[in-house]
């Protein structure tokens, strides 16, 4: 009796850690962004306003912190604001960043998957390397790679298929390498993860029923690897909407993108409700397609376990 | 082996050989094949015979030979190339495709017609009796259906030469007896020239119409189950295929319609001439079975020796006696139950008679 219920609060403790970990860090806060996106801008010190009037006590949800998003004042045209080109351009980016780091990714994820085991750790070491040194100092790097006078400039007018530098920073093109650069290991890992599992064997299946290598690769290995390359995809392309330090640092600024506008509302406009409105607006634009993820990922399951 | 002589030949390799960095997979190995037949390779793991199969499909490149199907040579076709077609052990159905499109995989890569697909299709899955299955996906279908969609897929395309890796390998004992004889009714249907390979000598004897025994990457003996058994060319194949007893000797008497070899057991008489030197080193194989037991000494002139039994083992069908014979020698002996209550008595540590006629052993030179 007494060992059953060592165990049942064993259980408990390890279950409850997690649960509370998200309750603390992740629920509350939430409850706390969501509260202050209903509720009126500060005046003073303070910046925002309690939900309910301290003298009426009237209990009022500013719903115009979510409205405003979409339409600006009453006779705005609907979605023609900063905030929704902003969200689209940063959905556009993270999808484009997705699909340089599939194909860059994939080739690198496959050529370590059929490699010998024995230099797998090796290779896969490689790829997360650039880990181990700042953030930021590899983002600055790209700077000096990609400026007026960095390297690849410099390399062009040496060759002579330049005579001036072509404008590469704080372009799209800047941002984009940056992005890619930076995400392209949580795209490598989980394709990795998927690919080594796959039974080459059904390659040579393929082959034997008439397959070209190619159509075989197109065939068999991709469908296969659907799982990982919907994770690596939503891996990249989550954190990319609302990423702010590669866009402030290797954009241009015309590109205006989710998290810098979030920013400003905060710290320039001193504007919270606003810029948790808009949070909690990006929390559900990256939702939709996390369950589409988890839909699919739900279908494949028997097939993963298929050996 | 033999050169390949008749015209009937439909695969023939010759000299095949595989090096692996220094070790020799395969060495020269030249076996002919006849049209419709199915033909097993067997042997241990590791002797060669599926990196042969393996060779036969293209997936691995001879070092040296020719692959010769119909008279011409595939040796360096890639396997997509070939109009040949493999059934793997493992089924390697594609886990994200249904049956339907497992067994159309390779008539899709030919580029036919919607319709023919469908129709032929249709026939696969009829004649593996998997037609209801079609919408399924492998992982729901048992390990003996999955066998049957493999099937069912590398016959789709009508190839020349249908290669069986371990057909029956993944299944459990008593499935694979049924299914080894619906394979073997299915391929004979369809008449294709199968080669086959295996560990396990029952499938090959009782699927086969010929077996080539492999040991080291060479081919030890070819020939049909009963030449395979009754003689065996040499102490590998008599050990390897079935249960044997080796008695080694040397040829005493070497005439046209007899010979005798002296063994510590005794002098063994056996009723053919052998081509050899007299007071060579050879080797008398007498199969358990063939061995006949009792307690009173039987009405024979040769070949009666004694010994004591030392363990039995009871089989159901039949009973295994290990006989400790007068040399210090353990002859195994097997007597099939046909009655049920057995009078003969025997019990351990009983002074026994064994013998055999003069046409049941073999003399091996090698």
């Amino acid at each position: 009796m007494q060992s059953l219920f060592k165990r049942l609060t064993n259980r408990g403790f390890v279950i409850g850690v997690p649960y509370s970990w998200l309750l603390l860090f992740f629920l509350l806060p939430f409850f706390i962004l969501l509260y202050i996106s209903f509720v009126d801008m500060g005046s003073d010190i303070h910046p925002f306003k309690p939900i309910w009037d301290t003298e009426t006590g009237i209990l009022h949800l500013k719903y115009e912190n979510y409205t405003s998003i979409f339409r600006n004042g009453e006779d705005g045209v609907m979605f023609q604001t900063l905030y929704v080109e902003a969200y689209i351009r940063s959905v556009w980016y993270a999808l484009c960043t997705g699909v340089l780091c599939l194909l860059i990714g994939y080739p690198f994820a496959y050529f370590i998957a059929r490699s010998a085991p024995s230099v797998r750790p090796a290779l896969l070491m490689m790829v997360m390397l650039p880990f181990w040194t700042s953030f930021l100092l590899r983002v600055y790097a790209w700077k000096g790679i990609l400026a007026d006078q960095g390297v690849i400039n410099k390399l062009l007018m040496a060759v002579g298929l330049t005579s001036e530098p072509i404008q590469m920073l704080y372009t799209n093109v800047s941002m984009l390498v940056g992005m890619t650069y930076v995400y392209l290991p949580f795209m490598v890992l989980p394709l990795y993860a998927n690919l080594v599992k796959m039974d080459f064997r059904l390659l040579e299946a393929a082959y034997d029923l008439g397959a070209s290598p190619f159509k075989a690769f197109w065939l068999v290995t991709v469908p296969l690897s659907k799982a990982g390359i919907i994770a690596g995809f939503m891996l990249v392309f989550i954190p990319c909407v609302g990423e702010f330090v590669i866009p402030s640092l290797l954009g241009g600024p015309e590109n205006l993108m989710i998290g810098r506008v979030v920013w400003d509302e905060m710290f320039a406009s001193n504007n919270w409700p606003r810029a948790s409105a808009l949070a909690v607006a990006m929390i559900g634009l990256i939702i939709v397609p996390l369950a589409i993820y988890y839909h699919y990922t739900g279908d494949a399951a028997p097939d993963a376990h298929k050996s | 082996m033999a050169e390949p002589t008749s015209t009937n030949d439909y695969l023939v390799t010759q000299k095949l050989v595989k090096r692996f960095d220094e070790a020799v997979a395969v060495d020269e190995v030249s076996l002919s094949i006849r049209k419709g037949e199915i033909f097993a390779l067997l042997g241990s793991s590791g002797c060669g015979k599926s990196t042969l199969l393996r060779m036969l499909a293209g997936f691995e490149s001879p070092t040296s030979g020719k692959i010769l199907l119909g008279g011409q040579d595939v040796a360096k076709m890639p396997p997509y190339d070939r109009p040949i077609n493999m059934m793997f052990q493992s089924y390697a159905l594609f886990p994200h495709l249904d049956i339907w499109e497992n067994v159309a995989f390779g008539l899709k890569r030919e580029g036919l017609p919607r319709d023919e697909i469908k129709q032929r299709v249709g026939e696969m899955l009829d004649l593996v009796q998997l037609g209801t299955f079609a919408k399924r996906k492998p992982h729901q279908l048992s390990g003996g259906q999955q066998q049957r969609v493999a099937l069912a897929r590398s016959l789709a395309k009508r190839p020349k030469l249908l290669l069986l890796d371990e057909p029956l390998g993944a299944l459990d004992k008593k499935l694979r007896e049924q299914t080894q004889f619906e394979l073997v009714n299915i391929i004979e249907k369809v008449g294709v020239t199968c080669v086959m390979v295996t560990h396990d000598q029952e499938e090959a004897m009782t699927m086969a119409g010929r077996i080539a025994v492999m040991s080291k990457g060479r081919v030890l003996q070819v020939g049909s189950p009963e030449e395979v058994y009754e003689y065996p060319a040499n102490r590998f194949v008599a050990d390897f295929i079935g249960n044997v007893n080796l008695l080694e000797g040397k040829l005493t008497v070497d005439e046209p319609d007899h010979c005798a070899i002296t063994t510590k057991l005794g002098v063994v008489s056996v009723g053919h001439g052998v081509t050899g030197a007299l007071n060579s080193n050879v080797a008398v194989a007498i199969r358990p079975e063939k061995i006949e037991i009792g307690k009173t000494r039987p009405d024979q002139p040769v070949n009666v020796f004694t010994g004591k039994v030392k363990e039995i083992a009871y089989f159901g069908s039949y009973n295994t006696y290990i006989v400790l014979a007068s040399d210090g020698s353990r002859i195994k002996i097997t007597e099939a139950n046909t009655s049920r209550q057995d009078l003969s008595h025997i019990t351990w540590e009983d002074d026994v008679f064994f013998w055999w006629g003069t046409r049941s052993a073999v003399v091996l030179r090698s």
